[in-house]
């Protein structure tokens, strides 16, 4: 069963629900006071604002007891997924490195953006090719990823599984929605079974929402999941 | 013990974009206000009891640490001062 954590401000929960069955995967909202289930083989930190985004996007729930229960499962090998306000969270947790901050453009940004896969060799992306470019819906106002210099350098390059591009797959500064460094839109943690995501794939899985390719990640993490 | 009140300031670190505090320099300069740079920062004041100034400093500074600020992006720094007693609790 993959858990979804609900936190209050979370708004992203039941839509990650209902695209992981509507794939036929099992999928449970898991309110965060709960705790995380002995039978979760999965688990996604949704989009949404939780904790209203006090202090900084993601940084309450960071520090909520659920979320070392998380980090424990993910040191077992359980696959867990942050998007949005989830990466935000993964990034707070230092599940992931770096930092989601500020857009560049101070604006709050809705609309869909293209990706290119960087690393088609996880589980996230083991459907796609290199360099494909994929659909995404974004819905983010602090979505710039922001890393040390010196961590970027050490960050192997491997880790990048999606950098905002053109239609054409051309990483430029025109693509790049929120001003995130080297358009990094996705990335593993430590673990190749860990990773955040700024877009949605959720709100790209079930028919007539303007495109399916978040069916693939979704497909790949729940698989990885149930494996 | 005696009562400190511990003051963080959080700061984007040199070089990290605000733009946030660009556009509050913008929305300044749209009022008629002349200046060169704004640059905004978090402070936090924070009461407690504590054996001494440097046990309440290295306090305040492990808050900023773990939750205050984000090491990827911030700078902080932390004074302490003998806390104020409260208005009206003399009797």
């Amino acid at each position: 069963m993959i858990a979804v954590c609900q936190f209050g401000g979370s708004n992203c929960d039941r839509d990650a629900v209902l695209a992981l069955r509507h794939l036929g995967f099992e999928a449970e909202r898991v309110w965060h006071a709960d705790g995380l289930p002995a039978e979760a083989d999965g688990v996604v930190l949704p989009g949404g604002f939780s904790y209203g985004d006090y202090l900084r996007a993601g940084a309450m729930a960071a520090r909520a007891p659920i979320l070392r229960e998380v980090c424990d499962a993910a040191e077992r090998g359980v696959p867990v997924l942050g998007i949005c306000n989830g990466a935000q969270v993964g990034t707070e947790t230092g599940l992931v490195p770096g930092a989601f901050t500020t857009n560049a453009s101070a604006r709050f940004r809705c609309e869909h953006v293209h990706l290119r896969v960087e690393n088609a060799e996880t589980p996230w992306t083991a459907g796609f090719e290199p360099g494909e470019v994929l659909t995404l819906p974004i819905a983010h106002g602090e979505g710039r990823f922001e890393i040390a210099e010196d961590t970027l350098a050490d960050l192997d390059d491997d880790r990048v599984l999606f950098r905002y591009c053109n239609e054409a797959g051309a990483v430029t500064d025109a693509a790049n929605p929120n001003g995130s460094v080297d358009g990094v839109a996705g990335l593993l943690g430590e673990h190749e079974h860990t990773a955040v995501l700024m877009p949605h794939p959720e709100r790209a899985t079930l028919p007539d929402l303007g495109g399916t390719d978040g069916r693939t990640i979704l497909r790949g993490f729940a698989s990885e999941a149930e494996g | 013990m005696a009562a400190y009140t511990a003051s963080v300031t959080v700061r984007l670190k040199p070089g990290v974009l605000d733009p946030e505090a660009e556009t509050t320099e913008r929305a300044l300069e749209r009022l008629d206000f002349d200046l060169e740079e704004l640059r905004s920062a978090d402070r936090f004041e924070i009461d407690m009891e504590a054996d001494s100034p440097e046990a309440a400093a290295e306090r305040a500074d492990a808050m900023a640490g773990r939750l205050l600020a984000n090491p990827t992006i911030h700078d902080y720094s932390v004074e302490v001062e003998p806390a104020e007693p409260a208005a009206g609790a003399t009797r």
